[in-house]
């Protein structure tokens, strides 16, 4: 499904990623850790096509296509969605009229047309009942005074919504209170199948316990130096980062 | 001839049709004096450090048309309101266009100026309100007090709601090579009488134009004045417009200046308080490319307790645009309790595009509330990135985050379809559509 291969990016002079090898198959969770700064949210930011960061060496691939090259909304287009850790604040652009006008740029871009009416409204109610969104909700401008808890279970709507093949989330766990994050959770593991698949970027194992991964990833200092199945994420809590250090020298 | 000559001589002819006899002409003789000795503003004078008018001045204006021109609804129907019905006072090339016009004298007078300088039944109200708030001493104020002959005249008496938006409508058919009006308007609104009203300049082709305008309002007590100005021109159009407010207590005057283009728009808005807790409001978007200049000079005189003003200003330049806010706060000693806040939020989207905001309080009481806050950005990299994530391209999301910007003034618009036509002009600015009705 993804497929990153010796990533190296840089911002101004400095190099962030060194060079990031990741497999991530369909049907797949995969999670990756790490202490702060070790690039973790600029990798997610990458993938998306963030153009502030230069990709110096390395692809990226989804579902075989090398989508090194692609604008943000192009990738979005083809499936990947990011799920934002601070998620943006639009005054004026309702979260209906938002999603709206994601979906039919997306089909505008597939060679679709708008999606009625009718289908969409529908669509709405469904995945909007899934994440238990108030319907008032929808009407409020995209963001604007939203709780931390709001503007990520409004992300996990746009996911739902958009139904991508890889979804990145980051840090989608801070700021969540215990019932935030269970919806949340909730929602991705409706929406997970085996045409999918989910990269969970967090600093905590927290949400791993709502989102099983099949493998851990520790990030440090722009390279993934050591990978696991769940039980690293569990050890990882317990012991902090330290040891992997130790291991590494 | 240079303009200023020509003006003068042409007063001397403009005497000549008019009734000397009259005390009207006591104050035109006086303002066209005080043009004489002031002559065109330069960036000489502190209040036009930022904007010249020299380019503009040198070409040969006419100052009365020739020709008198007839304009068919169908072709100029894109200006006006559609929805809702309206009154609508239309002038072409500063004469009165019966035809395009529906004014009133039902309850209220929605109707000629001309008619109301001459006729003897509105001598009072023009001996009390005339002249009376506009500056004596400002040079281009004076110009038009001087040639002051034509325009709108509403006059809502007490207690009356006006049952439909008024719409003066300016229309300059490029009749002549380059013409300059010089509308004068005079608004008069009783005790607990609310109006709307919309006032529009409009070129119907590329001819130069300098309209240099003068607009007084009074608000009695408890009055509601909801005022919008769409200046959204062809790129030869000048617009210098004067306007005037005075508040009595309790009223409520908002004044929406939408700035979507012409070569230079000047506009000096004047507000000044003869009563206690009141509310003047001044909001403007300024949406502009190219060359085109827009200045906003913005006074609000607080001269009584308990009043509140708020200036809310969202300006997008690109191009070589340039933008000049400068936004005066007065609060004498007398006006204690004052609120008065400013705002000025611009966003340039060129290296080449300028903005000048100057804030000016001057506040001679102690116990007040006053804040002005300008900023100056780009756009918002991470917002941009934010829904272009979502599939959303960037021009269109760099439309929407625009809109986004301006939300806050366009919310506040009270009449509906004027909402939506002003978003349609967004929308058309930034040059996109989007897939649903902001």
């Amino acid at each position: 499904m993804l497929s990153i291969k010796n990533l190296h990016a840089s911002i101004g002079d400095k190099e962030i990623l060194k060079g990031i090898n990741l497999e991530v198959k369909a049907g797949e969770v995969h999670a990756i850790m790490g202490p702060n700064g070790a690039g973790k949210s600029t990798l997610s930011s990458i993938i998306a096509g963030n153009e502030n960061y230069e990709v110096t060496d390395g692809e990226i691939f989804l579902e075989n296509e090398d989508i090194s090259e692609l604008a943000p909304e192009e990738r979005a287009h083809k499936g990947v969605f990011l799920s934002f850790q601070y998620p943006v604040e639009i005054p004026g652009v309702s979260v209906t009229n938002f999603i709206k006008t994601a979906i039919n740029e997306k089909r505008k871009a597939n060679g679709q047309d708008e999606m009625p009416a009718n289908e969409m409204l529908k669509l709405i109610r469904e995945k909007s009942e899934l994440l238990e969104m108030d319907r008032k909700f929808l009407s409020r401008s995209l963001n604007e005074g939203f709780s931390g808890g709001e503007k990520k279970r409004n992300e996990i709507f746009q996911m739902a919504m958009l139904e991508p093949k890889i979804a990145i989330l980051d840090e989608t766990d801070s700021g969540l209170d215990i019932d935030a994050l269970r919806i949340v959770a909730n929602g991705v593991n409706k929406l997970k199948n085996s045409n999918n698949a989910v990269l969970v970027i967090t600093h905590y194992q927290r949400l791993l316990d709502y989102i099983v991964p099949d493998f851990v990833h520790v990030l440090m200092d722009g390279k993934i130096v050591k990978s696991g199945t769940k039980e690293l994420a569990l050890e990882l809590e317990e012991r902090g980062y330290d040891w992997i250090k130790e291991e590494l020298v | 001839m240079e303009l200023k000559e020509k003006l003068l001589s042409s007063f001397m002819a403009f005497e000549e049709s008019i009734d000397v006899q009259s005390e009207l002409h006591d104050v035109r003789t006086a303002a066209i004096k005080n043009f004489e000795n002031k002559g065109f503003p330069t960036k000489k004078d502190e209040a036009w450090k930022y904007t010249s008018l020299n380019a503009i001045l040198k070409k040969d204006f006419s100052v009365f048309p020739k020709n008198e021109v007839t304009i068919e609804f169908k072709d100029v129907k894109k200006y006006f309101l559609h929805e809702i019905d309206t009154y609508k006072v239309v002038f072409i090339d500063g004469v009165f266009s019966s035809h395009l016009s529906s004014t009133t004298h039902d309850g209220i007078d929605v109707c000629l100026m001309s008619s109301a300088l001459t006729k003897p039944k509105y001598k009072m109200v023009i001996d009390t309100y005339f002249n009376q708030i506009a500056s004596k001493d400002e040079s281009l104020t004076s110009l038009n007090t001087a040639f002051a002959n034509e325009g709108a005249y509403i006059n809502i008496p007490k207690s009356k709601v006006a049952d439909k938006p008024i719409e003066i409508m300016y229309f300059s058919t490029g009749s002549e090579a380059a013409l300059l009006v010089q509308p004068r308007n005079l608004v008069i609104v009783g005790e607990n009488s609310h109006v709307q009203i919309i006032e529009r300049h409009q070129c119907l082709n590329e001819n130069a134009v300098l309209t240099n305008s003068v607009t007084e309002i009074f608000a009695q007590k408890r009055a509601i004045v909801d005022y919008y100005k769409i200046q959204n021109d062809e790129l030869e159009a000048n617009l210098i417009d004067n306007t005037y407010v005075s508040q009595k207590q309790e009223s409520h005057v908002s004044v929406h200046t939408f700035s979507f283009g012409g070569n230079l728009t000047r506009n000096n808005l004047n507000f000044y308080h003869f009563g206690e807790r009141l509310t003047s409001t001044l909001n403007g978007i300024t949406i502009i490319g190219d060359k085109q200049h827009v200045d906003h000079y913005t006074l609000v005189h607080h001269a009584q307790p308990n009043c509140e003003s708020f200036q809310d200003y969202k300006g997008i330049f690109s191009d070589r645009s340039t933008g000049v806010f400068n936004g005066k706060v007065y609060v004498e000693k007398e006006a204690q309790k004052t609120n008065a806040f400013q705002k000025s939020n611009n966003i340039l989207l060129s290296d080449k595009a300028t903005i000048n905001a100057k804030p000016q309080l001057e506040i001679f009481a102690d116990d007040v509330k006053c804040s002005h806050g300008c900023t100056v950005g780009q756009l918002d990299e991470t917002a941009l990135f934010y829904m272009q994530q979502r599939g959303i391209p960037k021009k269109e999301a760099k439309a929407l985050l625009m809109y986004a910007f301006s939300n806050a003034v366009i919310e506040s618009i009270k009449i509906p379809e004027l909402k939506k036509r002003i978003t349609a002009i967004i929308a058309n600015k930034l040059g996109v559509k989007l897939g649903f009705d902001l």
